[in-house]
């Protein structure tokens, strides 16, 4: 039974949303922004589900103090400062919410973002070897679309941004085209499991 | 392990550091390349030079302070071009920490052209739910949105009056770094509603969304912060896109500089081993 | 100078001496393919409606249900437009549509439209190709599982990655380390993070049968939940149910690159084994899969983002691409129904192949009518 009431509600969500998709005629439009509606109550009441989660593990290290228990002293203590913060002052511009936001977690989010240039660098030297000829074609197609991307490209032979953008929007677009076929047929197959209930792993209980 | 093992096998601390040098060095000596525009900001310009004065364009900003450096000003520019041709600007986001920055763009646009907030533009804040947000707004937008970003009932400005759903939006446009995103408005507001949508995302997506654009799906794309740079050169306007745009140009050199060094090692080595 | 608190010298100012030429051609029908409420409204502009002057500021819009009776202001359109949806109709009312082109002191004489009233559609007809497509792969997915059900063996090809998925855990278990499984940073509405609470499922079962420690970081807590469901469902399949501890699977942050903070401190302080990426992913998939690769973990990862793909080719072991993650459940298991829906995907494929090199062809040859044909609207 813990496992029948799930699926029939997914079986009659899929189906509605599917038939609402086609028809736009009451009560299909009204379900679809009914069942919108729902959702929306649901993810905010889930962000209190993930708060008591993050307190629970985090007060717990603290009791058993294993090794770095100390990060989640720094977790709890900024959890708490930009709580407080925004409560009393609110988020508008101008207020220490707004200051700490600009100062604080801007600074530090922008440091974890552009670590991916180092990592493209490192990434790169290590895995970008001409080993095949189709690793070598790779190779080339890489290095045209990254110099053609900047104005460099344009420095060196004004024709480099156009074949950059030639690999960019041909051979490039249709790999991609292709992958999203097959992503969107996986969607559908992967979809109706789900819908018809073939697929249950997600679900526990008898 | 010989030196052509050893070079093969760069530690990737000192690629770090040679990434920190390309990037700091050009930062604080400019050379001032020249930028090119390319089609996708090209059609991106002129789907926004194509709306009359008071036409009414949604900007959504679906990014964070992580990505700032490349969508922040996009968004800078966008507020700019669209103040500068009298256009109108609803703002919102699906992620909550583009809130702040699409209102400091929007605010710092309106300073420079003389706009109102709640004639001129008006910002709607976050809301949670993603795709869903977005097909909800659709439908009905006060009912969506009923409070600005800071609370106030949005009946209470004049932007709003006449605003039902997406009918009464004449351009959407996504500056988005991630899910919820571009991808989400092309699926709902264009592929359902048939609402002109156009993108700004960050360089290392925006390979995936040259598939909408050439379908027709998508008006324009700004990618990265070479994207946002050519705006800006169309724009006439010197941001902090045009003069990242040097050290983005010598990090790529360097990159590529690495990986043929990397190659030449790789051959000798091989050579060697024959 | 004020009369009467109207300002007339703003107003000499603002108006030209007289008011702009009518719009023509005004035309009301109800919106196609909705749910009733809604009708267009459509006109030719006005002749004073130029960009070189500012004769035409905007179009007024007026609704009656009477011809004779009292016209209403029911919204405004700029300059340069030939069109407004009016999206308060009754059903089956009868309205007539009145527009006025305005520079905001004085309006032109109306032009007037014909009844129209609004309704509701039971299909919508612009999506007759989409119904067709959809029908066809549904049945085509349909067939082939009742094929599989009767006991017809299903040839699947073999994918590498997930072939490794058995030697990744066996490897970790050897090591005495524990698992990493990321399920992406999308929430449980994209169908990708779906696929991946699945494969978890599976990933845990072989983790408990090895009795090997497996740490999910979650960036949503709705997947939190399903993640901690999936995983405590496969510890008791597995007869492992004491094994299972629910604080391994932890909430960390909405934020993304908060969360790719995390999962890095994560992997250093544990320093996993084996380490799986599987669902949406964006820029943090090289940060998260560069700073595995540094902790000497064997990496399998799997999206359907095709702008990450080639981040995760270069840093992990094997990488699943597109759809073979959502191939990944029923490879895994190698339960009949779910190869068979396989099975019927690809027959899918097949067929979108075939209509992309026909219409290619046809087009070429001046076919163009397919275009509308297989149109969505």
């Amino acid at each position: 039974m813990k496992k029948q009431i799930p699926l029939i509600i997914t079986f009659i969500a899929g189906m509605v949303m599917i038939l609402q998709f086609f028809i736009p005629h009451r009560p299909f439009s009204d379900l679809q922004q009914l069942f919108n509606t729902w959702f929306l109550i649901i993810t905010v009441f889930a962000m209190i589900l993930g708060l008591g989660n993050l307190f629970k593990v985090h007060t717990k290290r603290l009791q058993r103090r294993p090794k770095g228990w100390w990060y989640s002293i720094v977790l709890l203590a900024g959890f708490a400062i930009m709580f407080i913060v925004g409560m009393i002052w609110g988020p508008a511009r101008g207020t220490p919410f707004d200051y700490l936001f600009w100062n604080v977690h801007l600074p530090m989010s922008s440091m974890m973002f552009a670590l991916l240039a180092f990592f493209v660098a490192s990434a790169s030297y290590r895995a970008f070897r001409a080993r095949t000829p189709e690793a070598t074609l790779l190779l080339v197609s890489a290095i045209l679309v990254m110099i053609g991307r900047v104005p460099l490209g344009n420095y060196i032979w004004d024709k480099l941004p156009l074949i950059g953008d030639w690999i960019m929007s041909y051979p490039n677009m249709a790999g991609q085209r292709a992958i999203m076929i097959g992503i969107a047929l996986g969607i559908v197959s992967t979809s109706l499991r789900i819908i018809l209930g073939i697929e249950r792993t997600y679900l526990s209980g008898k | 392990m010989n030196i052509v093992d050893h070079l093969e096998k760069l530690d990737r601390r000192i690629i770090f550091l040679l990434v920190l040098l390309a990037v700091i060095i050009p930062l604080l000596l400019p050379i001032g390349f020249e930028i090119k525009v390319s089609e996708p900001v090209q059609k991106f310009y002129e789907a926004i030079e194509a709306l009359p004065p008071g036409s009414k364009v949604l900007i959504s900003s679906e990014y964070d302070p992580a990505t700032m450096p490349e969508v922040y000003p996009m968004n800078q520019a966008l507020a700019q071009h669209c103040f500068k041709k009298d256009l109108r600007i609803i703002g919102m986001g699906l992620w909550p920490q583009g809130i702040p920055l699409n209102q400091a763009s929007m605010e710092q646009a309106a300073e420079e052209y003389g706009k109102e907030y709640g004639v001129d533009y008006v910002n709607l804040g976050y809301k949670a739910g993603g795709i869903v947000v977005i097909s909800a707004a659709a439908e009905n937008m006060p009912n969506t949105f009923p409070l600005d970003y800071a609370g106030r009932p949005i009946e209470e400005f004049e932007i709003m009056e006449g605003i039902r759903n997406f009918d009464n939006i004449d351009l959407i446009v996504s500056l988005s770094a991630g899910d919820p995103g571009v991808r989400h408005w092309v699926m709902i507001a264009q592929g359902r509603y048939g609402k002109k949508v156009a993108g700004g995302v960050t360089a290392v997506s925006a390979p995936a969304f040259y598939p909408y654009l050439n379908a027709g799906q998508l008006e324009g794309l700004m990618g990265g912060m070479k994207g946002a740079a050519e705006y800006e050169t169309l724009l006439e306007a010197s941001g902090t896109a045009s003069r990242g745009m040097d050290a983005q140009s010598i990090a790529h050199g360097l990159i590529i500089f690495l990986i043929l060094f990397a190659n030449l090692f790789y051959l000798l080595g091989k050579r060697r081993k024959k | 100078m004020l009369v009467a608190g109207i300002n007339v010298e703003a107003f000499e100012v603002l108006s030209s001496s007289e008011p702009p030429v009518s719009p023509t051609e005004v035309l009301a029908k109800d919106k196609p393919n909705d749910a009733g409420g809604s009708i267009i409204v459509t006109w030719r502009k006005s002749d004073d409606d130029v960009e070189e002057n500012e004769l035409v500021k905007e179009y007024l819009v007026f609704r009656s249900s009477a011809l004779d009776g009292e016209f209403e202001l029911i919204g405004t359109a700029n300059k340069g437009f030939e069109k407004f949806v009016d999206g308060t109709t009754i059903d089956g009312t009868q309205y007539y549509y009145m527009v006025k082109a305005s520079d905001r002191v004085l309006h032109s004489p109306p032009a007037t439209s014909e009844a129209v009233s609004s309704s509701a559609q039971w299909f919508h007809s612009g999506r007759i190709s989409m119904l067709v497509a959809t029908v066809m792969i549904c049945f085509l997915i349909l067939w082939f599982i009742r094929k599989a059900k009767k006991g017809k063996e299903l040839y699947i090809r073999p994918i590498a990655g997930l072939e490794a998925v058995d030697d990744a855990v066996g490897r970790a278990t050897e090591m005495g380390k524990p698992i990493m499984y990321i399920p992406g940073i999308a929430d449980m509405d994209d169908i990708q993070t779906i696929a991946s609470v699945i494969i978890l499922g599976r990933v845990a079962r072989k983790a408990a049968q090895y009795e090997t420690s497996l740490l999910v970081p979650c960036c949503r807590s709705i997947v939190m939940s399903a993640a901690q469901e999936t995983v405590k469902e496969a510890y008791i399949s597995a007869g492992r149910s004491d094994a299972y501890d629910a604080d391994k699977i932890r909430y960390l942050t909405d934020d993304q690159f908060g969360y790719a903070a995390g999962v890095d401190g994560m992997m250093l302080r544990e320093k996993p084994g084996a380490i799986f990426y599987m669902g949406t992913f964006y820029a943090e998939s090289l940060i998260l899969a560069e700073t595995g690769h540094s902790t000497g973990a064997i990496q399998i990862a799997g999206t359907a983002m095709p702008s990450q793909l080639p981040f995760f080719i270069t840093a992990c072991d094997y990488t699943l691409i597109g759809e073979e993650l959502f191939a990944a459940s029923a490879y895994l298991s190698k339960e009949p129904l779910l190869l068979g829906s396989l099975k019927g995907q690809d027959m899918g494929k097949a067929i979108i192949i075939a209509i992309l090199v026909g219409g290619v062809i046809l087009v070429s040859l001046g076919f163009t009518k397919i275009i509308a044909w297989l149109a969505t609207g």
